[in-house]
C-alpha cells in the first residue's frame, strides 16, 4: 500500500512540455465525457430541484454545486498521469492549463447545446424533466443566448481552473480541498448545526455563519475557510503523526482495543443525545437503526461469507412480532405484553426465522445463495400482506397504534420522543458491537472466517460448516430483529410497505460502503448514506436530495468498487485481500529488511 | 490379528463410468509411515478425498479403529482423527498464521456462543489452550512459523513455509492419523531434505501415523515403511521400497513397456 509512496526521488523529472503538445484525441474523450455529465445531471433535474438549498448566499446553491465539480474535476482528470517508478514526468505547466480549458470548453457547449434544444425542441414524452423550469436554471432567465454563452465561458473557466491544480503547489490543493470540503459539509449539515448550536447555547455561533433564509452567509464562508486554512496549517501534520501512530500500534497488536477512543465514544454516546434537539436526536435514531441491521449483516456477509439478499426479513419479523405482542388493536392475536417482554418473543422469532430460512439457504453457494435469499426476503413481505395472514398481520393495513417502549423499572419510551427512542437505540447498537467485537475473536469467529475463506477446506480441518453458517444467519437474524422492534415502537405502526427490498440493498451498500468486516466502517457507512443522504423512507440531513438518494447511492457504490473496493474504514484483512500484489510486496520488502529466514531473504515470495 | 488402525476393503469410485478407483484394498497399522505412489491420474488424490470424506465410495468399506467412516462428513471424519493436506496447497490466505492453526482446533474446542459473549472462565482458559497448542505445532518448524510470523497473514509465506503450514494445521486438529498430500512438491533439495526429517520425527516425536502421496523416490526410500503403488485405480505392488523398486509390473506402470513386448 505504500509500494508508490517513497518513489519521488526515482522519477525522473523532465521539463515541461509545450502548451499545444497534447494527447488531443484524450482531450476531445474527455471533454465529451464532460458535456454527458453535464447533461445527464442537468436532465436528472438536480439543478432545479437542488437550487433552493443554498450553499454560500447568493452566490451558489446546490443545484449548481451538482454542475460545476464535473468540469473542475475532468479538467483536472484529463491531465492526470500515474507515475511509477522508473517513468519519466514531465514538469506541470501552461499544457495542463489548455487541457482542462478544452475539456470544459467542450462541455460547456454540450450544456450550451442543451439549453438550445431545451429552447426548440419539446422532449418532454421520455425525458420528465424537460421544462421550462429547467431552461430557466440553466439560462439564469436571461434567455438562451445568454446561458450559453455563460455555460461554455464558465465551464472552461471551471476546467482551466480544474487543471490548474496541477501547476499549484501540493500545499495550496491541500488548502483548496480542505476549504471547500468545509463549506460543503457545514452547507450539508446546517439542519444539524442549527438543532445542535440551540442544545450548546451556541445560536450566536450559527446566527454568524449563516444566512435566516438558509446557507451559509459570505462572511460565514470566509470564517469557514479562515479556520479550514488554520486547521490543515496547524493541525494537519499533527493528525497525521497520530494517524499514523494509531496505525502502527494496531500493526503490533491487532486485537488490542482502543480504549480512549472507545472511552470518548462512550461519553458522547451517554451526554450527546441530552443536548441535541428533536430532529438531530431523530436522525441519529435512523442512523442507529441501520447500523443495528448493518451491524447483524456485516457478521452474516463480512464475517461469514453469507451474501444474504433478504436480510430485511428479519427486521421485518422484529418489527411485526413487536406489534402483533405490543399492540391492543392488532387483529387477531393480542396479548398486548410489555416491550421488554415481546422482546423476548422477538428474539424467539427471529431464532425460528433464521433457523427456517437459514436451513435450506445455507446449503448453497455464491450466486444462488444470494438470489435465494433475494426470494426469501421478498416471500417474508408477502406473507405478511397475504390473506391467509392478514388476519394476524393486518396485511396492507398494517398494525397500528404501538405503543412506546417500555424498560421494566427504567423508564418508558415512548416513541414520540426523539431523545428517549435514542437512548434506546443506543443501548442496542453497544450490545451489538459488543456481541460483534467477542465474536470475531472466538473459536466461532474462526470458523465463520475460515468458512469464507475457503468452506471445503474449513470442512476438512473439522468445521461443521452448516451449523457455523446457521450461527451467524441467526445471530445476524436476532440484531436485526431488535432493529425492528425499537423501529415498531419508534414509529407506532407497520406496514408491510417498510420492509421493500430496497431496505435490504441499503443495508448492504452500507456495509460495502463502510467498510466490510470491521465495526467502525459499518459505523462510518451508516452515518454516511442513512445519516447525509437518508435512509429508504427516513430523510437525511439532505432532504432535498431524497429523490435522487438512489442515483448517488449507485454512484458512490461504484466509485468506491473502482476506487476503494475496501470501503471508507477497511477491514484489515479486507484490504489486503483486494490489494494482494501490493500487500505482498510491502510484506516482502519487509522481510528483506528484518528476516533471517533463509528462502524469505533469498527474495522468494510465492505468487498469490 | 490385532485391529488394523485404517483398513480398507474392496473401495471402488466411478465418475461417470470411469473407475477412478476399483477393489483396492489398503491398511495402516499404528505408527507406520506409509506412501502411495503412482503415476499421474492413478487416482491417489482421489483415495485421500476418499478418506477424508470429501469423495463418497461406490463400493467398499473404510473402516478407522474398527468403525466404518461411510458416510461421514470431512468434519466429522477430522473429528474422529485423521487430517490432512492438500496437493494444491489451500490455506486460508488472509487469516494469520496462527490463526491458521487456531482454527484447525475446532473440533477439539467446544466453547460456544454464550462462553464469548460472557467471557466466562472456561472459556478464556480454552482460548488459552488453543493459542498455546497452536504456537506448540507451529514450533515444530523452528523459528520459521513463529515470533514476528504469528500475526502475518498466511498469503506472505513462501511456497516452502506454506506447506509447512499446511501440515502444522493438520497436526493442530489432534489427528491419530496424518495424510500428507505431497508434502515436498515444489521444495528445493535441501527444503526436502529437511522435511523428510520431519515426517520422521512426526511419528517418533508426536506419535502420529502417516500415509503419504509422495512423487519424490528419495523421500519415500528415506521414510517409508511400506511403499503402495497405484496405477490406473488399482493395487500394483505394495511391500518395502526396495522390493516395490524392483517389481516389473512398477516399473512398467512409470517407464512403459519395452517395446518388443508391447507388440
Amino acid at each position: 500500500m505504500s509500494v508508490n509512496m517513497n518513489t519521488d526521488e526515482a522519477v525522473v523529472l523532465a521539463s515541461a512540455r509545450g502548451a499545444f503538445d497534447q494527447d488531443w484525441r484524450k482531450v476531445a474523450n474527455w471533454g465529451l465525457i464532460c458535456a454527458f455529465a453535464l447533461i445527464f445531471v442537468s436532465l436528472t433535474d438536480m439543478p432545479d430541484k437542488l437550487d433552493k438549498r443554498v450553499i454560500v448566499e447568493p452566490l451558489l446553491s446546490m443545484g449548481y454545486l451538482s454542475l460545476i465539480w464535473i468540469p473542475i474535476a475532468l479538467g483536472n482528470l484529463v491531465t492526470r498521469e500515474v507515475v511509477l517508478e522508473g517513468m519519466t514526468q514531465h514538469k506541470k505547466g501552461v499544457r495542463e492549463l489548455v487541457a482542462g480549458l478544452s475539456v470544459g470548453a467542450i462541455g460547456g457547449a454540450g450544456l450550451a447545446l442543451l439549453i438550445w434544444l431545451l429552447d426548440t425542441r419539446d422532449l418532454s414524452d421520455p425525458l420528465v424533466n424537460w421544462n421550462d423550469a429547467l431552461l430557466e436554471v440553466l439560462s439564469f432567465g436571461e434567455g438562451v443566448g445568454y446561458g450559453a454563452i455563460f455555460w461554455i465561458l464558465a465551464s472552461a473557466g471551471l476546467g482551466l481552473a480544474g487543471g490548474a491544480l496541477h501547476v499549484l503547489p501540493t500545499t495550496a490543493n491541500r488548502l483548496l480541498f480542505a476549504i471547500s470540503l468545509t463549506i460543503v459539509l457545514a452547507a450539508s449539515l446546517e439542519s444539524a448545526l442549527d438543532d445542535i448550536s440551540e442544545g450548546f447555547r451556541l445560536e450566536w455561533l450559527f446566527e454568524a455563519l449563516f444566512e435566516k433564509k438558509g446557507g451559509l452567509s459570505v462572511q460565514g464562508a470566509i470564517i469557514l475557510a479562515v479556520f479550514a486554512i488554520a486547521w490543515v496549517l496547524v493541525l494537519g501534520g499533527q493528525a497525521k503523526r497520530g494517524r499514523a501512530a494509531v496505525t502502527a500500534r494496531r500493526e503490533l497488536s491487532p486485537t488490542k482495543v482502543n480504549t480512549v477512543g472507545l472511552a470518548i465514544i462512550a461519553v458522547a454516546a451517554v451526554v450527546l443525545p441530552m443536548f441535541l434537539g428533536r430532529l438531530t436526536n431523530d436522525l441519529f435514531t435512523n442512523v442507529g437503526l441501520f447500523l443495528l441491521l448493518a451491524l447483524g449483516l456485516n457478521i452474516v456477509v463480512g464475517l461469514a461469507g453469507i451474501l444474504d439478499l433478504g436480510y430485511v426479513a428479519f427486521f421485518a419479523v422484529g418489527g411485526y412480532t413487536a406489534a402483533i405482542m405490543t399492540s391492543p388493536t392488532s387483529p387477531g392475536l393480542s396479548p398486548e405484553l410489555p416491550w421488554w417482554v415481546a422482546i423476548f418473543v422477538v428474539v424467539f422469532m427471529a431464532i425460528v426465522a433464521g433457523l427456517f430460512i437459514g436451513a435450506p439457504v445455507i446449503r448453497m453457494r455464491g450466486d444462488y445463495l444470494a438470489i435465494v435469499t433475494l426470494g426469501f426476503g421478498e416471500i417474508i413481505r408477502l406473507t405478511v400482506r397475504s390473506d391467509w395472514a392478514s388476519g394476524f398481520t393486518g396485511g396492507a393495513q398494517g398494525i397500528l397504534s404501538i405503543p412506546g417502549a417500555d424498560i421494566v423499572g427504567v423508564a418508558t419510551v415512548k416513541g414520540t420522543d426523539p431523545q428517549q427512542v435514542l437512548y434506546l437505540v443506543i443501548g442496542f447498537v453497544a450490545i451489538a458491537i459488543y456481541v460483534s467485537w467477542r465474536l470475531e475473536n472466538s473459536r466461532i469467529g474462526r470458523a465463520w472466517m475460515a468458512v469464507r475463506e475457503d468452506e471445503s477446506v474449513a470442512e476438512a480441518m473439522g468445521i461443521n460448516t452448516v451449523n457455523s453458517k446457521l450461527q451467524a444467519f441467526v445471530v445476524g437474524a436476532i440484531l436485526a430483529s431488535f432493529s425492528g422492534a425499537i423501529f415498531a415502537a419508534k414509529v407506532g405502526s407497520v406496514f408491510e410497505s417498510s420492509f421493500k427490498i430496497l431496505v435490504s440493498i441499503v443495508i448492504l451498500v452500507i456495509v460495502i460502503v463502510g467498510g466490510m468486516g470491521r465495526i467502525a466502517g459499518v459505523a462510518a457507512g451508516a452515518l454516511v448514506l442513512v445519516g447525509i443522504l437518508g435512509g429508504p423512507n427516513q430523510p437525511g440531513l439532505l432532504a432535498e436530495f431524497s429523490e435522487f438518494k438512489l442515483l448517488i447511492y449507485g454512484a458512490l457504490l461504484i466509485w468506491m468498487m473502482l476506487k476503494r473496493p475496501e470501503g471508507l474504514i477497511p477491514n484489515v484483512r479486507r484490504s489486503r485481500e483486494l490489494h494482494q500484489e501490493e500487500f505482498l510486496q510491502d510484506a516482502w520488502l519487509k522481510a528483506q529488511a528484518n528476516d533471517d529466514d533463509d528462502e524469505a531473504a533469498s527474495g522468494e515470495v510465492a505468487p498469490a | 490379528m490385532s485391529e488394523r488402525l485404517l483398513d480398507i476393503q474392496n473401495l471402488s469410485v466411478t465418475f461417470g463410468g470411469l473407475d477412478a478407483l476399483s477393489d483396492l484394498d489398503f491398511h495402516v497399522d499404528e505408527g507406520e509411515i506409509v506412501s502411495v505412489i503412482g503415476p499421474n491420474g492413478a487416482g491417489k488424490t482421489t483415495f485421500f478425498n476418499m478418506i477424508s470424506g470429501m469423495v463418497t465410495p461406490t463400493s467398499g468399506d473404510i473402516m478407522f479403529k474398527g468403525e466404518s467412516l461411510l458416510g461421514l462428513d470431512p468434519n466429522q471424519v477430522t473429528a474422529r482423527g485423521i487430517a490432512r493436506t492438500f496437493q494444491n496447497v489451500r490455506l486460508f490466505a488472509n487469516m494469520t498464521i496462527l490463526e491458521n492453526v487456531m482454527v484447525a482446533q475446532h473440533c477439539r474446542t467446544k466453547q460456544g456462543l454464550m462462553g464469548a459473549l460472557f467471557q466466562t472462565g472456561g472459556f478464556k482458559r480454552e482460548e488459552q489452550e488453543i493459542r498455546e497448542h497452536g504456537e506448540k505445532v507451529l514450533g515444530f518448524f523452528g523459528s520459521r512459523l513463529v515470533g514476528y510470523r504469528l500475526n502475518q497473514p498466511a498469503s506472505v509465506l513462501s511456497y516452502a513455509n506454506r506447506r509447512r503450514l499446511e501440515i502444522a494445521r493438520a497436526m493442530a486438529t489432534k489427528p491419530e492419523v496424518i495424510l500428507l498430500d505431497e508434502p515436498v512438491a515444489g521444495m528445493n533439495p535441501k527444503e526436502s531434505e529437511e522435511l523428510t526429517g520431519l515426517i520422521g520425527k512426526l511419528r517418533d516425536e508426536w506419535g502420529f501415523t502417516i500415509v503419504m502421496i509422495e512423487h519424490d523416490m528419495g523421500v519415500v526410500r528415506d521414510v517409508s515403511d511400506r511403499v503402495v503403488v497405484l496405477d490406473h485405480g488399482e493395487t500394483i505392488a505394495q511391500g518395502s521400497y526396495d522390493e516395490v523398486s524392483s517389481n516389473p509390473a512398477v516399473i512398467e506402470a512409470y517407464l512403459g513397456r519395452p517395446a518388443e513386448e508391447a507388440s
